[in-house]
């Protein structure tokens, strides 16, 4: 299978009054086609960065350093804005946190779906409308017809992300983005709404490239996980091979701090220490400070990936 | 069966709804019957709109009940208003821990003004030596580092701030303690060292906790018993382990059926759509569940189902639990 | 890092992104000591008058040069610095310490207060607020106390408003619920917990609103409606300067006037470099 999108060595960096920020560093990644790949990490991960940096829409700050990102066979990175923005919203699709500040709010449901029509398929103007409610139909919206003309406002938060998943899929893209599409949401509506992303997914082929922080979501949800720490992809691995052989010491951290339903107290794991500032010089790995199997070796020099099996590959000096 | 701590009996908070109808009101709770026994940590869990944050404060007594009676130790608490509630001794017994450390903080005050001021309102402290040996004492007991007690809540991260608000509240030895989402602001991993610290705290100080959170794993970790609460009403209550293997409400069955389990990866479960029915002017006689629950029968339409016990502590609201 | 050390590192920073805030200080400072010192610094009497000396152009003996009367306009122009200044400081200060009231009442316990505050408001702004200043001083008579008070009315919605909004948003917060349950009653609350936070917002507000107050007072004193001649003030040397700009003898009305310009600049500037400064965003 050819990969749908290929991140390799990817390096991003923010300029600030501050200091420079090194966000990313050396980040690879693949999203096969019709996969979902879990990007999971706490706040300040990098997570986030990384998936506005894969649409191209990075913040004016931002400056990669290195690497490249690869989708279909466009160079990400070397592509002009008019290229970018022509694959963007037909091609590749992203849907965010907080549904209701993404949408447009003063204008009406169905008018933001034709917007993406309009611009990206071919359409005929009169057939427009038919297409936003179909769109709508397919996210299982009840009463599509009702709903093309309500304003964001008069939806809840389940049916607005319904709605943005429904812009995302207008154009059946080949690779969606999602950026913690389901925090703020109630745990049932967040249950439906990401069986309705796995549904699409999979009935699409379509890759997805889920962003969380909940790596109990992830855990259900994807097929392979990639786990961040401070701007570093320290794991990728097939969900259940991370979940019951996890390599990294973070990973196992992290892991061990989730509650899941047969955890304890007792038996929850905190993580020491605090995220490295990325601002300062940092070691080759970012969780040494924080890391109990640390040795020299890990502050030699940049660390390799190491591979567990042919899918599961690690950046650690001391794995599990 | 001692006495409970507190206890709520047929609390109804009733809000106009401006822009309506005319004398149309918001039910935000209704009827809700309540007890938590000393030492003991209950959940309450419920989505958005079921009611939680204003019984929450209710039972903080932050606002006055429509209807209703709540007991602390047997002796009426809403028999005088909330206003006068605060200058009376009672008001140190019942603390809340709030949800967004980075709003619960007062921005210009020090750590140590934000824990020392219930000490010198409820308490009484006005001996600076005594005030300082207090604030340190709270400090210690929540693992916050004596050196933070002197910044402000901008300079400390989630995680200190979190201790900060659960200081402040224990710093007057309540008997009570409300958490409303206590972490569910906080990082996974912070999140772990501050559960572990209530467990602890509770076992110390011998407090009872109310724990509020929409995150019902966290919830099955630190309480013995649960509350779920659906638009306004209590939908059932059963001890910890028997509401999550044995639920008997529709709702709780959804709920419960929602949690991502990784253990559980492909299963086909139950889901439930759409969203709760308006909290105005509900129809007295139709379970609030109704249209939404898989179960939808006309006595359902015809009679509100009242809490039935079901042995062992466990009462659910449902004609077919 | 303790709040002096932070503020001070935060002014620094303000000031060095932002050299006009150091300009306008510059210029505050001098208003104040010309304000404070005036009489020491003013080479001649203001009130003073020389018949030989009239109408005289700027030159070595008289740097602003001498109005109608002979009298020096630079040594007028600066005492005028204290009158002028005085009666906005005063103004502003008075209507932001009512208007802080009032807007916190209204806002934080809502219901009549916030109705009948709201009405009151409403009544001041429903008069174009310059006609409204001039009716009140018109009704209770030409003086410096009428002057302030006039300008301190028609300043109040202003700070009454910004006020209630501020504490509005506050009111829901969790700290303030922790400071009820903390046993703080409602005026406690109130004055101890949620007016500290919104005072540095409002003292930028009061900066920006200072050159309108300056602006204001001189206005009513150029119409006659305000200070009396001969007492030396920056509106009645524009007005009586005005009469003159035909004739050519520019002196007599653009140093005062240019006063006028500089002060408000001054204020406005200040204002907005205080904004900077607080801006919690920039904040270090």
């Amino acid at each position: 299978m050819t990969a749908q999108l290929t991140i390799e060595d990817f390096s991003l960096v923010f300029r600030t009054r501050h200091g420079t920020v090194r966000a990313l560093e050396d980040v690879s990644l693949s999203v096969e086609r019709g996969e979902i790949v879990g990007v999971v990490g706490e706040s300040g991960s990098g997570k986030s960065v990384l998936a506005y940096a894969v649409m191209g829409l990075q913040d004016a700050a931002a400056r990669v350093q290195g690497g490249r990102i690869m989708f279909g066979g466009m160079d990400m990175l070397a592509a002009s804005e008019q290229a970018l923005a022509d694959v963007r919203g037909r091609e590749i699709a992203m849907i965010f946190q907080s549904p209701r500040t993404a949408l447009n709010p003063i204008r009406k449901v169905g008018a933001q779906i034709e917007d993406i029509l309009r611009e990206h398929a071919n359409l005929p103007s009169r057939d427009l409308r038919g297409h936003a409610i179909d769109a709508l139909a397919r996210v299982r919206i009840p009463d599509p017809e009702r709903r093309y003309n309500a304003y964001p406002f008069e939806l809840s938060g389940g049916m607005c992300q319904r709605v943005m998943i429904a812009m995302a899929l207008a154009c059946s893209p080949f690779l969606l983005i999602a950026d913690e599409p389901t925090t703020g949401l109630d745990v049932t509506t967040q249950a439906v709404i990401m069986d309705l992303i796995r549904d699409m997914s999979y009935g699409q082929r379509m890759s997805t490239l889920l962003i969380t922080h909940d790596l109990g979501l992830a855990g259900e949800y994807c097929d392979r996980i990639a786990v961040m720490h401070a701007g570093h992809v320290v794991e990728i691995a097939p969900v259940e091979e991370l979940l019951a052989r996890p390599a990294h010491p973070y990973t196992r951290q992290l892991l061990a701090a989730t509650p899941t339903p047969r955890s304890t107290v007792d038996g929850l794991v905190s993580i020491p220490g605090h995220l490295p500032d990325l601002r300062q010089d940092l070691p080759p790995c970012r969780f040494s400070a924080r890391c109990d199997r640390h040795v020299a070796l890990c502050d030699e020099s940049k660390l390799p990936w190491t591979s567990l099996t042919n899918s599961h590959l690690v950046r650690c000096r001391v794995p599990l | 069966m001692t006495q409970p701590l507190l206890e709520a009996r047929a609390l109804t908070k009733r809000y106009p709804v401006s822009g309506g109808k005319r004398g149309a009101l918001l039910h935000a709770v209704d009827a809700v019957d309540l007890a938590i026994a000393p030492g003991e940590c209950l959940g309450l869990v419920g989505e958005s709109g079921c009611g939680k944050s204003t019984l929450v404060r209710l039972l903080a007594r932050l606002i006055d009940p429509t209807d209703g009676h709540i007991f602390l130790d047997g002796a009426d608490t809403t028999a005088v208003s909330q206003a006068r509630f605060v200058t009376m001794p009672d008001r140190a017994r019942i603390q809340v821990v709030f949800q967004d450390p980075s709003e619960s903080l007062n921005p210009s005050f020090r750590v140590f003004d934000s824990i020392a001021d219930p000490l010198k309102r409820l308490r009484g402290v006005r001996d600076h030596a005594k005030l300082v040996a207090q604030v340190h004492r709270a400090a210690e007991l929540v693992g916050l580092p004596r050196e933070l007690i002197a910044r402000y809540p901008h300079q400390l991260s989630g995680g200190q701030r979190a201790r900060v608000g659960i200081a402040r509240a224990i710093a007057v030895e309540p008997s009570l303690l409300i958490l409303d989402e206590p972490t569910s602001a906080l990082d996974v991993s912070v999140q772990a060292v501050i559960l572990r610290l209530l467990a602890d705290l509770r076992a110390r100080l011998g407090m009872s906790y109310l724990f509020v959170s929409h995150d019902l794993n966290v919830v099955r970790l630190l309480c013995s018993r649960i509350v779920v609460m659906y638009l306004g009403r209590v939908v059932e209550i059963a001890p910890t382990e028997e509401l999550f293997n044995a639920p008997r409400h529709p709702y709780t069955r959804a709920l419960i059926a929602s949690i991502p389990d990784p253990a559980r990866r492909g299963e086909v479960r139950p889901r439930l759509d759409g969203s709760p029915r308006s909290p105005i002017d509900p129809d007295p006689n139709t379970c609030r569940f109704y249209g939404r629950c898989p179960t939808g029968a006309e006595r359902c339409k015809t009679a509100m189902p009242k809490l039935l016990p079901f042995g062992n502590g466990h009462f659910a609201a449902c004609h077919f639990a | 890092m303790s709040r002096a050390a932070t503020l001070g590192r935060n002014i620094g920073h303000a000031f060095g992104e932002n050299r006009l805030t150091l300009v306008a200080v510059a210029i505050l400072l001098v208003l104040l000591v010309c304000a404070a010192f005036g009489s020491a610094l003013a080479p001649y009497d203001p009130l003073m008058t020389d018949s030989t000396a009239k109408m005289l152009p700027p030159g070595a003996q008289h740097l602003f040069g001498t109005d109608a009367l002979g009298r020096d306009i630079l040594s007028r122009v600066v005492i005028a610095a204290r009158l002028d200044l005085g009666m906005a400081i005063s103004a502003v200060f008075l209507s932001f310490i009512v208007g802080l009231g009032l807007g916190a009442t209204a806002g934080y316990f809502g219901g009549w207060s916030d109705r009948i505050i709201g009405r009151l408001m409403d009544t001041i702004m429903a008069f174009p607020l310059f006609v409204l200043a001039m009716g009140i001083v018109a009704a209770l008579g030409n003086s410096v106390l009428n002057i302030i008070l006039a300008t301190m009315i028609i300043n109040l919605p202003f700070y009454c408003r910004f006020a209630r909004g501020e504490v509005n948003v506050r009111r829901e917060m969790g700290y303030v619920e922790a400071a009820r349950m903390g046993g703080n009653r409602a005026l406690p609350v109130l004055v101890n917990h949620i007016i500290p936070n919104i005072l540095p917002a409002m003292m930028v507000q009061a900066s920006l609103n200072m050159g309108w107050a300056i602006l204001n007072a001189a206005g009513l004193s150029f119409i006659g409606l305000g200070v009396r001649p001969p007492t030396p003030e920056w509106g009645i040397m524009v007005s009586e300067g005005a009469s003159f700009i035909i004739s050519g003898e520019w002196w007599t009305f653009v140093f005062p006037g240019a006063a006028l310009v500089l002060a408000v600049f001054c204020f406005n500037l200040l204002g907005d470099g205080l904004r900077d400064l607080l801006d919690p965003r920039r904040r270090l």
